[in-house]
């Protein structure tokens, strides 16, 4: 890493090792000074101020939903803001989901969900009476198209899956799998939270119905998340939220809605973070997102290999097709391993990662999770390592 | 090092041999069951209690040394106590882990060992869960 990107993250300069950007990336300085921008010298509403600051703050706030479009390849018309990718996959779950589900329907999803995609595919499930499946893992925990298919028939409805997995870091077909999807009329729902900060997502190429993520994953403000959904399926869905801005006329018997994304835009937004996930965007695509994934994969492998090599340590993916790395001391429940860790000034997360399924799914109550990002350096990774060798001997020295 | 006052010799002594471990099937005790989604823990209180006197105290639990060792040595410390008395011990076990105040003249025996939790505020939850579960058995009641 150079010298330019430590300084473009102010949150380095206390010493601490982040190795947790699955949980929430760092943010770099051009994003603070958007959002600063905006309280300290815009702090208006959009669509609404007829004067210069409204009208500049309304021009920021949709400039981002132009660079978001651009950035996964869709129309602009297809972005809608929300809280964070929770927000958006229920979204789609309560708005589509409740209103096209029955008891003869079928929801495809997969162990590996993280929470905010099972919840609420699961509240569904017990509304409609539509049956929820599951995808058999291979024994990596993977998902196949082989297997998908074995799980699809002619009465699924939803196939709501991860791009990538925020416990096993794998890369899943989704390209395959919708067009499998699609020749049955399922609608596809993919949950990116762990995708774009990693990966080139071109929607027009994958063709899916729905997909979510968070902005504070990817380098944005905690609070602003995206949903993009196809024009056809937006057009006819009901909103989720209702109130001020998404109407258009308000009458006391019947009221109307404004054409989508502004239909599902109730209320005030979180306009700063807005504006800030604008700059995120810049700041992947001025370093090119190719060379942001093709960093952390050599640091990832590195420190999986690393990991691989002492002994006392099981990893769950060795195979990892991004900066996750989930892993286990062994012998030590994971909430101690990860107070040795703190103590060093490293940042890992320990328990199940909002992903309880798939810790059932690999036989174990808790797991510690590694993540890298462009930010951070082999030197770190070396010091993580030896860290970890000593956590092992510290603990069995103490009875473990 | 720091951890040091969190690992203490009798906390890893009742987390490799955890007392009155397992549950009864009894419908005179009273259970109830945590879980902590967040770090996996889960840990189970089982009371019985016979004219204002806790007879029994059994304990279930998975999940880090501080959580087992901590429902271990509750048990230890609360069969033969009077109710009341049981709770107030409780309540001041659970506020002494959690930084704030507390009866220092009360004696909690052997559960004085947990007083360095407070220096770790992520393991105030671990070290808390099974009196939690222990004072809501009472309060089923
Ligand atoms: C794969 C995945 N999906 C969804 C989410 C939920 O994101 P948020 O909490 O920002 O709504 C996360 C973040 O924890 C995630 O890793």
């Amino acid at each position: 890493m150079n010298e330019k990107i430590f300084n473009d993250f102010p949150q380095l300069k206390s010493g601490m090792i982040y190795f947790d950007t699955a949980a929430t990336s760092l943010k770099p300085l051009s994003v603070i000074e958007a959002v600063n921008h905006y309280n300290k010298d815009l702090s208006s509403n959009i669509n609404r101020g007829m004067y210069d600051k409204g009208i500049e703050t309304t021009e920021l706030y949709e400039e981002t939903r132009v660079k978001i479009a651009h950035f996964i390849n869709a129309k602009s018309e297809e972005i809608i803001f929300t809280r964070g990718a929770t927000s958006s996959l229920n979204l789609v779950a309560y708005s589509w989901g409740l209103n096209n589900l029955d008891k003869d329907s079928e929801i495809i999803i997969s162990e590996q969900e993280h929470h905010s995609q099972f919840l609420p595919w699961q509240f569904v499930s017990k509304k409609t009476g539509a049956k929820i499946k599951f995808i058999e893992l291979d024994r990596f925990g993977r998902i196949t198209v082989e297997a998908f298919k074995k799980t699809l028939t002619s009465k699924t409805k939803v196939v709501a899956i991860n791009y990538v997995s925020n416990v096993l870091g794998y890369v899943n077909p989704i390209k395959e799998i919708t067009e499998l999807a699609h020749e049955v009329g399922a609608i596809v729902v993919i949950d990116g939270a762990q995708a774009v900060q990693h990966l080139k997502v071109d929607l027009k190429s994958l063709n899916i119905d729905f997909f979510a993520f968070s902005g504070h994953k990817m380098l944005g403000p905690t609070g602003i998340g995206v949903l993009y959904g196809k024009s056809s399926h937006l057009k006819v869905m009901q909103p989720f939220e209702y109130g001020g801005d998404m109407n258009e006329d308000v009458e006391k018997d019947i009221s109307t809605w404004k054409k989508a994304p502004q239909k599902f835009e109730a209320g005030t937004m979180p306009i700063g973070s807005v504006i800030g996930l604008g700059k995120a965007v810049d700041y992947i695509e001025n370093l090119g997102i190719e060379n942001i994934d093709e960093y952390t994969k050599k640091l990832s492998r590195y420190l999986c290999d690393e990991l691989l090599k002492l002994e006392g340590v099981t990893v769950y993916n060795p195979y990892s097709d991004s900066g996750v790395i989930t892993y286990n001391l062994n012998g030590i429940p994971a909430h101690d391993a990860i107070s040795y860790y703190a103590e060093k000034k490293i940042a890992i997360r320990s328990g199940q990662h909002c992903a309880k399924l798939i810790h059932d799914f690999l036989g174990i109550h808790s797991s510690l999770r590694a993540t890298v990002y462009l930010y951070n350096t082999l030197d770190e990774v070396n010091t993580f390592i030896e860290v970890t060798k000593k956590a092992i001997e510290y603990f069995k020295e103490i009875g473990f | 090092m720091n951890l040091d006052n969190l690992y203490r010799e009798i906390i890893m002594e009742h987390y490799k041999n955890p007392r009155n471990k397992g549950l009864l099937d009894d419908e005179r005790y009273h259970k109830i069951r945590i879980k902590n989604p967040s770090c996996g823990d889960d840990i189970t209180i089982q009371t019985l209690v016979e004219d204002d006197i806790i007879k029994d105290c059994r304990q279930e639990a998975t999940g880090c040394s501080i959580s087992v060792a901590s429902a271990s040595v509750l048990t230890e410390i609360m069969i033969g106590k009077p109710v009341e008395e049981a709770l107030s011990l409780a309540e001041n076990f659970l506020n002494m882990v959690s930084n704030k105040e507390f009866n220092h003249d009360m004696d909690l025996e052997e559960a004085e060992v947990f007083s360095g939790v407070k220096q770790f505020p992520a393991r105030i939850k671990c070290a808390s869960i099974a009196w939690v579960a222990f004072k809501d058995s009472l309060e089923s009641e």
